[in-house]
């Protein structure tokens, strides 16, 4: 194909609607439904992923406006059932398991390493079709009734007694797992095969070796629930005995079956934005990465034994306690890893030349929060203490300091970060600083108080609770709302930009990376020529102590 | 995968051992050897996949980084196979009381 | 674009996203390892879970499999292990720049052994366990002979159907792969230079071929057949 591209000076500023890029390149909704490029697949999963996530919120919203009242202010209790349930559901696998790997990752894996596109483009979009069929099964279940199991599915009750769409939404799971696979195969592929002449494997952004370890768990994992939620299917309609206790079935089965994919998915949602951490971390310090080869194994350490440890979800459900001592041992083994990427973060922060814009913001956010949630999971990994704090409110804070405090932390630090490269537009930084702090203060006033009503004993998904956890409850609810305003912000300004930002150039933030040596935004093939790479990643001006840059 | 050329002999050859290694396992079913019977009929199950793996699929000239990938399959596998069963298989096991005050008396000497 | 040009006309089926023809090969070859990768933790999810019940229910199990016909599961798997030979020989004949017909006699042979096995299970096997009440969920009687392990045997012909399904709806997925390869050999697509399209797809073929090398002893023979002579 030949687009003529104008080749521009870096630095230099032509008004974006006068040059060709990817997204004036052709017009009409056919190009676009039937695109093979990676930058527009990533701006269909943007769009998508964005409507599921408030979607999701709008159940969470619920579920608070709820517990405001400790008999239930809102709905009946079955109800309350299936707002958790959904919540669940459509944020684990419709938000959280695709959003930086099929958004950022899309649109950054083939530019970051050098390459005109991901190996396989139909496959990519095909993966977006298949995910889009899943997020319709499961939006039909939603409107036809809900869900009232449990993201979890656990049986008997998701395979003999519930009475809601246990089969649609679990159809939806099902399918969308599919589309994972196919971005984690197409990812590897074009890691190992297409990087540019001279990138090798250590000279990497750590944003692509974090995708690579996700990857991992796409491929090992994913196929795993898939089979799983087959077998729910089939016990469901046949009822011959596999998971059902009354006719000779194990339900711990399920659970193991269950967790050996859902345990590493929770890596799925937390690695991605480790790499972005180290995207932003080092960009805005102005500063190379603290022992890049530990960063860099440590994502592949938390891939691999993220497969160990599943067990540590069911140390009171009756699993063997020899197996719960295997579990809980290397619980702790897996922390290691996590906490090196931390300890290097804030040592790149040492002495660097620290500036405060809004993806900075959510990186600093991320490591305080990331941290808190890290931390209470070694609670949850010793067997004694997760006795008194399982199936309570402290697991729910434990998963959202990490999923929310963390991973859409991340997720928006990364959509601020590369957003001029996406749209070649500029958004609104009072606006965009202001909406991080309100995230912040939101998201803490929200999850805090759950780690008290946790270890005080309020036990997780019930619709009612003993009057004396009222105040908790209300700064948790009132935190709610903070947030979902605090997540409304960016949706206005950043769309608000897209057609009224000022236009970015090139390298607004002056940073390393391949994907910052095209124009913004780029030309449908991403480089005209394929680059050569002579130097390291992030190969600030300045060694370490002298970063003012 | 290189662009070495297997020779027709060697598939032909592949293939006779496959057919043989089958009768031979259909036949040792019909013979009791107690609980051998799933381990030999496993065994050669896996001498068959791997005949398969190496000369049809051409692992034996293919890079490392095909190998790796494969091994890595069956890693993970076997975990999901091995931690599993080690908890059906240890469920009933009832952990001895006595046993944490058995280990402090002996560490401090005590009958 | 230009330097591409100027390194000379790439051959048919080159895919722009790749540098060179041999980057696609390599691309499209580690590809689908990773898939086959996927469906070794795809089927091996079901291989645990049936392991797992078959040592729960021994009894049952072993009835069950000795229920199954051992004739035609054994001649169903050297027709698999025949039309993996055929396959290689397909991949072997555009290698080796063999005229086009051989490449397609060869396809063509597969896709009648994969026929042959799906026509002898469907037609032989499974009317036969429906007439005998062995299909769960469409009249499955259980015996009084079977005694106490009776209640459990319909789980062992649940993941029976079940797997053998799984295995043969790969099959046919297979079956509609190589009746497209055969169209592009008759077209004379394969030669020496390019066939990486017959190669992923044999790694596929090869790939259900062993998932049945598993599955026959695992659900045929180990039942303790020497107890009731099978059949």
């Amino acid at each position: 194909m030949s687009t003529t591209v104008i080749a521009e000076p870096p630095g230099h500023e032509v008004p974006a609607g006068s040059r060709v890029n990817y997204l004036n390149a052709n017009y009409g909704v056919k190009s676009w439904l039937f695109t093979t490029d990676h930058k527009r697949i990533a701006l269909l999963y943007l769009g998508s992923i964005t409507l599921m996530f408030f979607v999701g919120g709008f159940f969470a919203v619920m579920m608070r406006l709820h517990l405001i009242e400790p008999q239930g202010a809102l709905v009946a209790p079955e109800t309350y059932n299936k707002l958790f349930t959904m919540h669940g559901v459509i944020m684990v696998f419709f938000f959280l398991v695709p959003s930086i790997p099929a958004t950022l990752g899309n649109f950054l894996v083939p530019m970051m390493i050098g390459a005109r596109d991901l190996a396989f483009p139909r496959l990519n979009l095909l993966s977006w079709y298949i995910y889009i069929i899943g997020a319709a099964f499961t939006l039909y279940a939603v409107i036809s009734g809900g869900v009232d199991t449990g993201w979890t599915f656990y049986t008997p009750y998701s395979s003999t007694f519930s009475h809601t769409s246990v089969i649609p939404t679990a159809l939806g799971v099902f399918i969308t797992g599919f589309s994972s696979i196919l971005t984690g195969l197409n990812f590897v592929v074009t890691i190992h095969k297409m990087r540019a002449p001279g990138l090798t494997w250590f000279r990497l952004p750590l944003f692509i070796w974090a995708m690579y370890a996700t990857s991992i768990i796409f491929i090992l994992g994913t196929p795993v629930i898939a089979i799983t939620l087959f077998l729910l299917f089939l016990e469901r309609v046949m009822h011959i005995g596999i998971f059902d206790p009354a006719i000779g079935g194990d339900p711990i089965l399920f659970q193991h079956l269950f967790w050996f994919y859902s345990h590493p998915a929770v890596y799925i949602m937390i690695l991605p934005g480790m790499g972005v951490m180290s995207e932003l971390i080092t960009c805005f310090s102005r500063k190379r990465i603290f022992g890049y080869s530990f960063v860099a194994f440590s994502s592949l350490a938390i891939a691999i034994i993220s497969f160990l440890v599943w067990g540590h979800h069911m140390f009171v459900t009756g699993q063997s306690i020899y197996a719960g001592l295997i579990f809980s041992v290397l619980s702790f083994l897996v922390a290691i890893p996590s906490a090196v990427k931390v300890f290097n973060w804030t040592a790149t922060l040492y002495k660097g030349s620290i500036s405060y814009d809004a993806p900075m913001l959510y990186a600093l956010g991320f490591i305080g929060l990331f941290t808190m949630g890290g931390l209470t999971g070694l609670f949850l990994a010793s067997l004694a203490t997760d006795v008194h704090l399982n199936g309570t409110y402290f697991i729910v804070a434990h998963f959202h300091y990490i999923m929310v405090g963390g991973a859409v932390m991340a997720y928006l630090g990364g959509i601020h970060f590369w957003w001029p490269k996406i749209t070649g537009r500029l958004y609104p930084d009072g606006w965009a600083r202001f909406a991080a702090l309100v995230i912040f203060v939101g998201f803490n006033l929200t999850f805090f108080p759950q780690f008290m009503l946790g270890y005080l004993g309020m036990p997780r998904r019930y619709a009612v609770y003993p009057s004396e956890f009222q105040v908790l409850n209300v700064m948790s609810s009132a935190g709610a709302s903070i947030l979902g305003i605090g997540y409304l912000i960016p949706l206005i300004y950043l769309l608000w930009s897209i057609r009224y930002g000022p236009v970015a150039g090139p390298n607004p933030w002056r940073a390393k990376g391949l994907e910052w040596q095209t124009p913004s935004p780029p030309p449908t093939e991403n480089f005209e020529e394929i680059p050569i790479v002579t130097e390291d990643a992030y190969d600030y001006a300045g060694v370490t102590g002298a970063g003012r840059g | 995968m290189s662009a070495h050329i297997v020779p027709v002999k060697t598939y032909a050859a592949i293939f006779i051992a496959l057919l043989v290694l089958t009768a031979l396992t259909t036949a040792v079913a019909f013979v009791d050897l107690g609980p051998l019977n799933t381990v030999v009929a496993l065994t050669i199950a896996v001498i068959k996949m791997l005949l398969v793996i190496l000369f049809f699929m051409h692992v034996k000239y293919s890079s490392g980084l095909t190998r790796i990938v494969i091994v890595a399959g069956f890693f993970f596998l076997a975990i999901l196979v091995s931690l599993t069963l080690a908890d059906e298989f240890t469920r009933g096991w009832t952990p001895n009381p006595g046993a944490w005050s058995t280990i402090v008396r002996l560490l401090h000497g005590l009958p | 674009m230009a330097e591409m040009a100027a390194q000379g006309a790439h051959p048919e089926g080159f895919a722009h996203q790749f540098e060179d023809m041999e980057q696609q090969r390599e691309a499209g070859s580690l590809g689908m390892w990773v898939f086959l990768v996927t469906e070794i933790m795809f089927f091996g999810g079901l291989f645990a879970t049936y392991i797992i019940y078959r040592s729960l229910y021994l009894p049952s199990f072993e009835i069950g499999s000795r229920l199954l016909n051992v004739k035609f599961g054994a001649a169903n798997t050297a027709v698999l292990i025949g039309s993996s030979l055929t396959m290689a020989l397909a991949i072997h004949a555009a290698q080796a720049g063999k005229k086009k017909s051989e490449q397609v006699m060869y396809l063509v042979l597969t896709m009648i052994l994969g026929a042959a096995f799906l026509f002898l299970k469907f037609n032989f096997e499974w009317r036969a366990d429906y007439a005998e009440h062995l299909i769960p969920g469409f009249g499955f009687i259980i015996r009084s002979e079977w005694g106490a392990a009776g209640p459990h045997v319909p789980l062992f012909f649940c993941f029976y159907f079940f797997m053998t399904g799984l295995h043969a709806l790969h099959m046919i997925i297979g079956f509609g792969i190589l009746s497209v390869l055969t169209v592009m050999a008759w077209r004379g697509r394969f030669n020496s230079e390019y066939y990486a399209p017959l190669e992923i797809s044999g790694l596929y073929w090869h790939f259900v071929d062993i998932v049945w090398i598993f599955l026959f002893p695992l659900l045929y023979l180990i039942g303790g057949r020497y107890v009731m002579g099978g059949q």
